[in-house]
């Protein structure tokens, strides 16, 4: 099973295995990584999933979509790295996958 | 661990929310939540789209899995049904007898379906509700391609649903007793717009419907309106809202008005008893004045809010409202209440195309917008209404515009 670290944005860390398939999202909610709010539930809906893939992951993550895109537009301290977390579904390849959460959702 | 024990009664959005954050808020004391249905809480928005086509199993439409309350200590007290609550002893009653104690109580019941029960063939089989999972594979035993539905009601609930069922291949027809669809909750641009979709997709939508009854020996065979038509039906689902559901606390004498009335705290009238979700009647201070939602949002929101209360950390809830539904490529999304509105202003063509924002104004002032595939205009104005920011019509309509500079 894929790990993947969340580190909160006072440098907390929580890692977490969890099956392919999964989002990132739903990862964080399973395990109770707080900062993850996730109030609709993974229909790309609220935007209170956001997080920032670390660097060296971005790439391997890929882009969000135009919705994905026009939501965080508007997110509390948007980065180029900034994704919607359950709009990430782990996979074999993201083993490893390194997010940042924000100070806020909303 | 302290001696204290928080029961939450009902394992619903807010109640799975409640829990969480009451450990969260630092709750050291046992907590256990009391659910009828034998699974933990779940989402209940896939219910009438993921859930009911097939594509997701119920596992994955838990808020999170039984292991999470485990994990956190919180003991899920699930098929069980709560008879009473007793104040003075402050004991609840479950429906095998047995009596629980608690030091404090929140209430997260939910609301319970608007049944027809007076429409004649409401009992036959394949006549249906679409609340909870049960409702759903109830649903599920009637429809498949090329089956036929009669969805009674032209609310959210029921567009979806008929969205689904058509995306299924079946044939839908929705009825509405009123003029227009989503006349309770949109202005009438929307209301033409989303019967022009469902239209476009083939889905039959009959306003200023009034259903006489419904015919079949065992099974729904079909549905009867007052004008003689009637129209072949595998399955009906009713979809003509919910009530909050009261009864507990009215019984054990909490102040009830339209919903369980708590303060900006989630307090009841009963300071050991909070109450949040779809059940609560509360001030909204961003409005003014007094709302009952129905709505995943406030589930959270008010739950975050009853749970620091429970922790003695009292903060007043005024979140800005907000709703979402999907309904086949329309992705709607609700910033605000649109209630009291004397004009819309839209940005976008509601005509042709299948993207556009409708922003309702009462005078000059922004009360909520319906941004259909319109992300940006959604969060901009969610933002803004969170933090008492107006916005120029004028600006609104002109799309060469670009959103942010239409608010001040």
């Amino acid at each position: 099973m894929p790990l993947i670290k969340f580190v909160t944005h006072t440098g907390e860390e929580h890692e977490v295995h969890v099956s392919a398939g999964t989002s990132v999202m739903q990862a964080a909610m399973d395990n109770g990584v707080p900062g993850i709010l996730a109030d609709c539930g993974g229909a790309c809906s609220c935007a209170t999933c956001h997080c920032y893939v670390d660097d060296s992951w971005a790439e391997k993550t890929g882009k969000p979509d135009d919705v994905e895109e026009q939501m965080l537009d508007f997110v509390m301290e948007v980065k180029p790295t900034s994704r919607l977390s359950c709009q990430i579904v782990v996979e074999d390849e993201l083993d490893g996958l390194v997010v940042h959460l924000p100070e806020s959702q909303i | 661990m302290s001696s204290e024990h928080a029961i939450v009664i009902g394992a619903s959005h807010a109640g799975a929310q409640l829990v969480t954050s009451l450990r969260q808020a630092g709750w050291t004391g046992k907590i256990s939540m009391v659910g009828e249905e034998a699974i933990p809480p779940y989402h209940r928005p896939p219910l009438s789209k993921g859930y009911l086509n097939g594509d997701k199993h119920s596992d994955e439409i838990l808020i999170r899995p039984a292991a999470f309350y485990e994990k956190s200590d919180i003991d899920l007290l699930l098929g069980n049904r709560v008879t009473g609550i007793d104040r003075e002893n402050k004991t609840i009653t479950l429906h095998d007898g047995a009596t629980i104690a608690y030091t404090k109580l929140a209430l997260t019941t939910g609301a319970h379906v608007r049944k027809l029960s007076a429409l004649p063939g409401h009992e036959l089989g394949g006549v249906c509700y679409l609340r909870d999972l049960r409702d759903v594979d109830n649903i599920r035993c009637y429809i498949g391609k090329g089956k036929s539905a009669v969805i009674i009601g032209g609310g959210y609930i029921g567009l979806e649903t008929a969205a689904s069922m058509r995306k299924m291949g079946m044939e839908v027809t929705v009825l509405e007793a009123m003029p227009r669809v989503l006349a309770r909750v949109t202005a009438p641009e929307i209301s033409a717009f989303y019967s022009r979709v469902h239209g476009e997709e083939g889905v039959r939508i009959i306003t200023d419907a009034a259903v006489e009854g419904i015919e079949g020996s065992n099974s729904v065979e079909a549905v009867k309106l007052a004008d003689g038509t009637l129209i072949p039906a595998d399955v009906v689902v009713i979809g003509v809202g919910v009530a909050p559901a009261t009864e507990l606390a009215e019984a054990a004498g909490l102040e009830i008005d339209n919903g369980i009335v708590v303060d900006e705290f989630a307090r009841t009238s009963d300071p050991d008893i909070v109450a949040a979700g779809d059940c609560t009647n509360h001030f909204n201070p961003i409005y003014g004045r007094n709302l009952r939602l129905e709505s995943v949002q406030n589930a959270t929101d008010q739950a975050k809010v009853a749970a620091n209360t429970l922790c003695g950390k009292l903060e007043a809830y005024n979140a800005l409202p907000w709703f979402w539904s999907d309904q086949f490529d329309l992705k709607l999304q609700i910033a605000g209440l649109s209630q009291g509105f004397d004009r819309v202003v839209v940005r976008g063509d509601t005509e042709t195309g299948r993207s556009f924002a409708a922003f309702y104004f009462e005078g000059d002032k922004l009360l909520a917008v319906d941004a259909i595939n319109r992300p940006k205009e959604f969060m901009m104005t969610r933002r803004a209404l969170s933090t008492g920011q107006n916005a120029d019509p004028d600006k609104l309509a002109d799309e060469s515009v670009e959103i942010q500079q239409a608010f001040s």
